[in-house]
């Protein structure tokens, strides 16, 4: 595929609480920052999308960026919404609608496991499901991991030295809202939330925004910033035989699910190989998602994890260094922003400026990927 | 005395009332496929020709948790104050579908991938006319 897109700035509300700031103030500052990195005004974006569970009209952002008639949207896939964000904004400049525009990923969450709320309706579940105490994301995660333990041999000392990673990145990166490491004993100690996991093999829900300007990769050159190239882009739903969250049932003929489709199309469509993948940012809602995706997007075989995990493989100075700003575990998830966090960490580190966790040797390509709810995944594979 | 009403949690879930309930799932006379609960169409073909068909009582244990912290509040309508964990599971039937439910069972080491497992109607509180609600839920049964 023609390297057609460019990212050329990229902009961080950093995650965590912020309880004195709202998440549309998040957003306006994610995406005055993106724009700044990238060199341009607000006059310069043609087309926008936004994306957030909490901001029910993300477009009244408009009011504080410029009110230059442009179309804004919001677009909402539960935990995938950052990389589809990316994705509309990139397919309306291949459509020919704008030569540069931005997409804008901003949350606030209250704390504990996220919740529906009084009705289910909004969710396509019945309200008995949720009543009974079904609808937690957490028992999903758990039931995954457990059964891929029992499938593939992973073992929970894996999923402790994947979230002592996590936290080990998180306290090196400034923007991180956990920025303290935790020993493999703190993590084993903690209390045990949904078996086989721990209080700190899960993220939490947190507050924050990310941006990222893109434009026509022929143009990028007319504005300050230093490209990265959008080697391909690919979003996939469910297709009914793979275990997904919140499912009431499924079916036992197995069917990849969505993040193995996606990761497939991105490769077909870049053109390389994961053999090629310099760097990743998987979807780690809790430890064992991390290492059960990177298998799901090919960057290693099912039941590789704890040999990997043995070499150090997934740690900054590793041969795939994984989810190096501290990931979910470390930043929380504000849903709407965490795959435009994705973006922002990968393309900073193919540029290098990454700060003190930047990957102490040359990067030239990388893989973004989130999951979310009911099923759905969307994976990016960018170069310098 | 008499005995407390009950009423199922939702309806078309299980045959009720039955000695040995059944959950009812709809099965798609198109493409073969079964789901829980049953929907007026099929998820996999969209075929609108479900029928709605009580599955096997039995099946095995495919993947479990134990929900240790009260669910959120709404949706979840048990009891928070005192909670007691459950456990979750998945259960694989014949039919070629795993269902999620609770578990009658909340201790870890007594659930294992691959036990045999049956349906089971449990309390789950009462309604707003003081009747006793019944849910679904899986325990462990002997081979």
């Amino acid at each position: 595929m023609a390297n057609d897109i460019a990212i050329i700035g990229v902009g961080l509300y950093p995650f965590g609480r912020h309880d004195q700031v709202s998440a549309i103030e998040m957003g306006v500052a994610a995406a005055r920052q993106a724009m700044a990195d990238a060199g341009v005004q607000w006059r310069d974006i043609q087309v926008g999308y936004a994306g957030s569970l909490s901001v029910m009209m993300p477009e009244t952002m408009v009011k504080f960026l410029g009110l230059t008639g442009i179309p804004f949207s919001k677009l909402f896939n539960g935990c995938a919404t950052g990389g589809n964000l990316l994705l509309n904004t990139i397919n309306a400049i291949r459509a020919g609608q704008a030569d540069v525009g931005i997409a804008i990923g901003l949350d606030k969450h209250p704390k504990g496991a996220f919740s529906s709320g009084e009705s289910m309706d909004s969710t396509g579940l019945p309200q008995w499901y949720g009543e009974v105490g079904l609808a937690v994301n957490p028992q999903f995660f758990a039931m995954k991991l457990q059964r891929y333990m029992h499938d593939h041999g992973l073992t929970p000392r894996a999923l402790t030295r994947t979230a002592v990673k996590a936290f080990a990145n998180g306290a090196l990166n400034p923007s991180a809202w956990r920025r303290s490491a935790l020993t493999a004993e703190e993590i084993d100690s903690s209390r045990m939330v949904c078996d086989p996991l721990r209080k700190y093999h899960f993220c939490s829900p947190s507050d924050g925004a990310a941006a990222a300007v893109v434009c026509r990769a022929d143009i990028a050159h007319r504005f300050g910033g230093t490209p990265i190239f959008v080697r391909a882009g690919e979003f996939r739903t469910r297709l009914g035989g793979s275990f997904d969250v919140q499912s009431t049932s499924f079916s036992a003929h197995e069917t990849p699910g969505a993040s193995t489709a996606a990761a497939q199309a991105a490769f077909e469509a870049a053109g390389i190989g994961p053999d090629e993948i310099h760097i990743a940012q998987v979807q780690d809602t809790e430890a064992g998602h991390e290492l059960m995706h990177l298998a799901e997007i090919g960057l290693c075989r099912h039941g590789e994890q704890e040999a990997m995990l043995h070499d150090g493989a997934t740690s900054l100075t590793g041969r795939l260094p994984t989810n190096t700003d501290g990931g979910l575990l470390a930043n929380g998830e504000p849903i709407g922003a965490s795959g435009l966090r994705q973006i922002h960490e990968i393309c900073r580190q193919l540029r290098g400026v990454a700060g003190p966790h930047q990957v102490p040797r040359a990067l030239k390509t990388g893989i973004t990927h989130v999951y979310g709810f009911p099923g759905s995944s969307c994976v990016t594979i960018l170069s310098r | 005395m008499t005995l407390p009403v009950q009423v199922p949690i939702a309806d078309g879930l299980f045959t009720w009332p039955s000695s040995t309930p059944q959950l009812i799932g709809g099965h798609c006379s198109a493409c073969g496929g079964w789901h829980f609960p049953a929907q007026a169409n099929c998820p996999h073909c969209a075929s609108l020709g479900v029928e709605c068909r009580p599955m096997s009582r039995r099946g095995t244990l495919w993947t479990w948790t134990v929900q240790s912290f009260a669910p959120p509040v709404p949706p979840y309508r048990g009891p928070v104050e005192h909670f007691v964990p459950f456990g979750v599971g998945y259960i694989e039937l014949p039919e070629g579908l795993r269902v999620q439910g609770r578990l009658t069972v909340n201790d870890a080491t007594q659930l294992k991938i691959g036990m045999p497992m049956a349906l089971t109607l449990e309390p789950f509180g009462t309604d707003a006319q003081g009747r006793e609600v019944l849910g679904f839920a899986f325990a462990p049964v002997a081979d």
